[in-house]
């Protein structure tokens, strides 16, 4: 008889940190294998960003705006990723089978998330780049960057609490079936409106704009405009440090609550027996 | 005896587009379900009024403000009809796991695939209608009803619809050969056709070296026809096709339709078999 050697087990943070990266690793790996993505999540967006440039050339908008589009376009990809991979992803991984087997796996759902979280955020980051890069290029967009450690800060800020939302957000879909895929659908363009992708948020009404600063995008957007353009400031919604101040309270709201939520909505699903179920 | 060969393509045309208005409406209530078919096309016009209203401060007396927004409009046509045709490909291989069944019912699946798209454009109907309302109610966008040419304007919406029917199983070919990606291809598709398209700003704001693509996209000729047909004075006071009948411009508009609908039936076999080759009917892919 050969004796059975043990399989050594990863416990506590180390597996926490085993179950993020494994997670994140589809997220990085599969682009990699499917190159038509850098067609359609990198040149079809960029001209439907140039769209918006060429409205604003034809009603001689002043070039600061050309920018604000390119920077807005850019950061759509990010909202993509949080709706279509953070959010309804719980959704298609129930209808793929795949929500049982995280559940009856021993890791924590945060990390799960984590890791969606962190692998999308790497894979968007490039793309984004991108479209910005080439965007700004094709564009001749000028910038004047007055703080580059503000504007670090801002667009780490904005995207902790982006993908906090996400992350709280995806727990609110396991208890979706089918509208899951709607919601998702219909929360693009309105979002793209209220959060100013195109135009600065400062043109709404004062509590539109505060309303719509929920959404970590559209005061990291606004923040980053007055931060690389001459004119930014002036069209600002409030003071980049009140904005930082905000954003950092919404990092917090946002993880804490998908902490919370997840674990709500896991004994939810569990209790009502949504995990597995698939009304199609 | 041509009315019996008919039969299997009125068939299975008919029935996708009972199952595809089910599918698209029956998760939920008809009130909630008319409310989502507005808030998305209305706030996607509002971006532009907003954007136009920014630079402009409110001008929307001024005739390109109309142009802007009928093509803009109108545009939502393309999205919907190219999204409905295309996006069942994967909703049938990925999501119901049905693809593979279809290929061995008698359904033609072309066919098939154009009926899962009436119910999308019965809802960008629906969605054109209330845009434009609101832009004739609240926008001052001029269209007098007692001097549309109501026989142009159905001419061409409906060869239009066809046009984008061919354009949408093109795309639904190229899908077959292609993963899940994260959102809507047909969204994605027209998007980038926007640009090309002279929907939303005359061609002569595009680069010299780009405008020959909107000369050659069908949707150019056909929005010109539809703005021409509502509000004459306004479109033609644009330089794109000044120099074109409505004529001229309806022979164009259907040979490039007729041109694509023999691309489409090409490309869709071509991809088609590509995928039987290589396995693809039933893959399933999502990461």
């Amino acid at each position: 008889m050969t004796p059975i050697s043990r399989v050594h087990k990863n416990q506590g943070v180390k597996l926490f940190i085993q179950t993020v990266i494994a997670r994140a690793y589809p997220r990085l790996i599969g682009q990699q294998r499917e190159k038509s993505w850098m067609f359609f999540d990198i040149v079809l967006p960029l001209l439907s960003v140039s769209a918006y440039v060429f409205i604003y050339r034809a009603i001689n908008a002043p070039e600061d705006y050309i920018g604000f589009v390119i920077i807005g376009g850019a950061m759509t990809a990010f909202w993509m990723n949080v709706l279509w991979s953070m959010s309804s992803q719980l959704y298609w991984e129930k209808e793929q089978g795949n929500l049982a087997l995280y559940i009856l796996a021993p890791n924590s759902m945060m990390a799960i998330l984590l890791g969606m979280a962190l692998g999308g955020m790497a894979a968007t980051t490039l793309r984004a780049a991108v479209i910005m890069i080439i965007g700004s290029w094709i564009f001749n967009v000028h910038y004047a960057v007055v703080s580059f450690s503000q504007l670090f800060l801002v667009f780490l800020l904005a995207m902790v609490a982006l993908y906090g939302l996400g992350m709280m957000s995806s727990s609110v879909y396991l208890l979706l079936s089918r509208e899951a895929w709607h919601i998702s659908n219909l929360a693009q363009e309105p979002i793209y409106l209220v959060s100013g992708f195109y135009f600065p948020i400062k043109n709404f009404n004062f509590w539109i704009a505060a309303g719509a600063s929920l959404i970590p995008l559209t005061l990291g957007l606004d923040a980053m405009r007055q931060l690389v353009f001459t004119t930014g400031a002036s069209l600002g919604f409030l003071s980049v440090p009140i904005e930082l101040g905000i954003l950092s309270i919404l990092c917090i709201l946002f993880l804490v609550g998908s902490r919370y939520l997840i674990g709500y909505m896991e004994k939810l699903a569990i209790r009502e027996g949504r995990l597995t179920e698939s009304r199609r | 005896m041509r009315a019996t060969s008919l039969k299997p393509f009125v068939r299975s045309f008919h029935l996708a587009a009972w199952l595809g208005w089910q599918i698209e409406s029956n998760w939920a209530d008809p009130f909630l379900f008319a409310i989502y078919s507005i808030i998305k096309p209305v706030s996607a016009a509002a971006i532009l009024v907003v954007m136009y209203s920014v630079i402009t401060h409110g001008n929307f007396a001024a005739p390109i403000f109309s142009y802007i927004y009928l093509g803009n409009a109108f545009y939502i046509f393309v999205g919907q009809v190219m999204t409905g045709i295309s996006w069942a490909v994967i909703d049938d291989r990925e999501h119901y796991k049905t693809m593979k069944y279809l290929y061995i019912a008698p359904v033609h699946f072309p066919t098939y695939l154009l009926g899962r798209g009436v119910a999308r454009f019965i809802i960008a109907a629906f969605s054109v209608l209330i845009t434009i309302l609101f832009g004739v109610l609240f926008l001052k966008v001029q269209i007098d009803l007692t001097e549309v040419n109501w026989l142009l304007f159905f001419v061409s919406l409906m060869i239009g619809v066809i046009m984008l029917a061919m354009m949408g199983l093109i795309l639904a070919g190229v899908l077959m050969l292609l993963v899940h990606h994260e959102f809507g291809i047909g969204d994605a598709i027209a998007g980038a056709l926007y640009l090309f398209s002279g929907a939303v700003f005359p061609l002569e704001v595009l680069p010299t070296s780009l405008r020959w693509i909107g000369f050659v996209n069908p949707i150019t000729y056909w929005l010109e026809l539809l703005r021409r047909s509502l509000v004459g004075q306004v479109a033609q006071a644009f330089p794109t096709l000044s120099t074109l009948s409505n004529m001229q411009i309806l022979i164009i508009l259907i040979t490039l339709s007729i041109t694509f609908t023999i691309i489409s039936g090409y490309c869709f076999r071509w991809c088609e078999n590509l995928a039987r080759e290589r396995g693809l009917i039933d893959v399933v892919t999502n990461y």
